[in-house]
């Protein structure tokens, strides 16, 4: 190694440091810890090396609910907000007057604190003893009756927990989309338009496979955020998620660490490493199908 | 089909709110365009060429005026029911879709007793690819293909549909030289071979002036001269088609004319009979001059450019405006390169006169 490479090096060394104390070291021991069996962090001690952890961790009812909640709400919300907002950022592009006043508005939630949008969904559905709550109201007007849809039925529960984090995620696609749309060059629309094509067909021909990257990006992002949900369920139900059947799988991990029922860094690392071999599949998945449908 | 354009204007609104002032790109345009022929829009650039071509493909709407397709009036009938093949400066190509889905997309939007069936959309798509010799490249992406032939790609794809009507945007503009010398033949060839109307936008005069049955004069969105390229060139209507046209440029003098004799400087170059006493502007063809060592018109000779056929002589003249006089005679004349000064007796067909102020052209006997 000649000496200009040394220097090159030289100046790796405080990104390599960081990374290394910060992020490679942490994922080492997480991983470590999840064989360790009994790991006590006060004494620092273990009975053994297995894989009692993941036994334990998949027979336990609350991590299999909490797997269950994860994935209906990263099957629900991931297609259905990226659809969402993909008509959305059409219809944002189409319109002239109010435009930008518009993105502002779909923007707003954005910068918004999600544990107060939460507070707001909260009282937007709850029902109390004293008031059904707006929805309730709207749903009792078409002649339904009144849910409790944040200490009621499973379905009532999992349908604002849905909805919720479809909004709080929603602007950011919206703006990603926005823009992306805005980048296709107008050219390939009058190309389009002098052929005779309809407006639908020149939206599935040509403007979806010309922002598939985009769209693609934010399935994949969409994906991991979604397996990562915790604080939406903690603003809608409280940190008692394991009584509202509502925990989450990083919840889960919350809860075995610091939680009432906490203090098993083991479990809570075995948990941790299932999501990450469950996030890091589904992500490859989605590498594999975006490399066979988007172009460029 | 023949395109007849009548009164056509288009204004585009100021850019800035508070000026009223608006921009006239196309202004008050009425001529024919027959069937079966190739024209070239020709002009320097920002003077309305493109936007011709898109209030004729549709792509944007007239301020006021008409455009008539045959008999039918197609003023408001939108770009995607005009059936017009356009090319564009920049082609665009569907980055996404193969040679052949990109040729084919056109067909694929027929509807009612025109749809196709794929076989027949491949069949199709295969003979225009063939017309512009790209049928071998049909599963490449247009990523992976040259400049002249993506070129061909975006020709092929207007062609397929078959389009009573072909404009082109600067199709050559962003080729080289000479693959543009080469493609401009093939369009000539593939406008023999379809007798479609064609038109073409270019600011290259020669290339207008090489394959356009008519060329199209324009400057600030007016039209000065529409007629066959040798007439134009022979024959300009002012001072702005005359040094538009031709490669060396015309070379433009200033003289006065006394008597029936068309001075520049102290030196009667011309008889010019008909013509009252006036200052003029004299233009001057370089092929107008003859190498002769009585001629009137006396020149600083710079340099000699021997070219083979011909050669150029390059001199300077105090009232000429032109930087370098460049004047193309035959090589069998000698010119003596010692000599400060060159003498030369001009054709009168050659050499135009043009009104001091308007830049009109006026008309002299010899």
């Amino acid at each position: 190694m000649d000496k200009k490479n040394l220097k090159g090096w030289l100046y790796l060394i405080p990104a390599f440091l960081f990374l290394g104390v910060f992020m490679i070291y942490p994922l080492i021991d997480v991983f470590i810890y999840s064989f360790e069996e009994g790991y006590n962090s006060a004494s620092q001690n273990f009975y053994g090396v297995g894989l009692y952890n993941y036994s334990y961790v998949l027979h336990d009812p609350y991590f299999l609910q909490a797997l269950k909640n994860t994935f209906i709400l990263v099957i629900i919300t991931v297609p259905v907000s990226t659809g969402l907002a993909l008509l959305i950022a059409v219809g944002l592009s189409s319109i002239k007057p109010l435009r930008e006043l518009f993105q502002t508005i779909y923007f707003l939630p954005y910068v918004t604190n999600t544990l107060a949008v939460g507070l707001v969904f909260m009282i937007l559905f709850k029902k109390t003893a004293y008031s059904d709550g707006l929805i309730n109201l709207l749903i009792n007007l078409f002649g339904g009756s009144s849910v409790d849809f944040i200490d009621g039925p499973y379905w009532a529960k999992m349908l604002v927990l849905c909805l919720y984090t479809i909004w709080v995620v929603m602007p950011f696609k919206i703006l990603i989309l926005t823009s992306a749309l805005a980048s296709v060059n107008p050219i390939y629309y009058n190309a389009a338009k002098v052929d005779g094509t309809s407006a639908f067909r020149i939206f599935r021909r040509i403007t979806l496979p010309m922002i598939s990257p985009m769209i693609f990006y934010l399935v994949i992002t969409g994906f991991i955020g979604a397996f990562k949900a915790y604080s939406d369920a903690v603003a809608l139900f409280g940190t008692n998620l394991n009584t509202a059947e509502m925990n989450t799988i990083v919840g889960y991990v919350y809860d075995m660490l610091y939680g009432d029922s906490g203090g098993y860094p083991s479990f809570a690392s075995a948990a941790a490493i299932i999501l990450f071999v469950i996030v890091l599949t589904i992500t490859c998945i989605n590498l594999l199908v975006s490399k066979k449908h988007v172009h460029y | 089909m023949k395109i007849v354009l009548q009164n056509l204007t288009k204004k585009f609104p100021s850019r800035t709110k508070k000026s009223k002032d608006e921009v006239v790109a196309v202004n008050d345009f009425t001529f024919e365009i027959p069937d079966g022929k190739l024209i070239g829009l020709l002009g320097p650039s920002g003077c309305g060429k493109s936007t011709t071509l898109n209030l004729i493909s549709g792509l944007q709407k007239p301020t006021s005026g008409k455009v008539f397709f045959g008999e039918d009036d197609v003023t408001d009938l939108p770009a995607e029911h005009r059936g017009v093949g356009l090319v564009f400066q920049s082609y665009a190509l569907y980055p996404h879709l193969t040679v052949k889905q990109n040729i084919t997309f056109p067909l694929e939007n027929l509807k009612g007793i025109h749809k196709m069936t794929k076989e027949e959309m491949a069949a199709r798509a295969l003979e225009a690819a063939k017309l512009v010799q790209i049928d071998t490249l049909m599963d490449r992406k247009p990523g992976e293909l040259s400049g002249g032939q993506q070129q061909r790609v975006a020709i092929a794809r207007a062609l397929v549909k078959m389009p009573k009507v072909l404009l082109l945007d600067e199709p050559l503009s962003n080729l080289d030289a000479r693959l543009r010398l080469q493609t401009r033949e093939e369009l000539r060839r593939i406008q023999r071979e379809t007798k479609i109307t064609t038109i073409f936008v270019t600011h290259d005069q020669e290339e207008a002036m090489s394959i356009s049955d008519l060329i199209v004069v324009m400057k600030d969105g007016v039209i000065h001269q529409i007629g066959k390229p040798q007439e134009v060139y022979d024959d300009p209507i002012n001072q702005f088609v005359a040094t538009f046209l031709g490669t060396p440029p015309i070379n433009i003098f200033h003289g006065y004319v006394e008597d029936g004799r068309l001075f520049i400087g102290n030196e009667a170059v011309l008889s010019v009979t008909n013509v009252p006493n006036q200052e003029v502007t004299v233009g001057i063809r370089p092929e107008g001059f003859i190498l002769d060592e009585n001629g009137p018109l006396t020149c600083k000779l710079n340099r000699v450019e021997v070219m083979g056929r011909d050669i150029s002589v390059v001199s300077t003249h105090d009232l000429c405006d032109n930087a370098a006089i460049r004047s193309i005679i035959d090589a069998e004349n000698n010119v003596d390169t010692n000599s400060e000064t060159v003498h030369f007796a001009l054709k009168p067909t050659k050499v135009h006169l043009f009104h001091k102020g308007t830049g009109e052209r006026i008309r002299f006997e010899v």
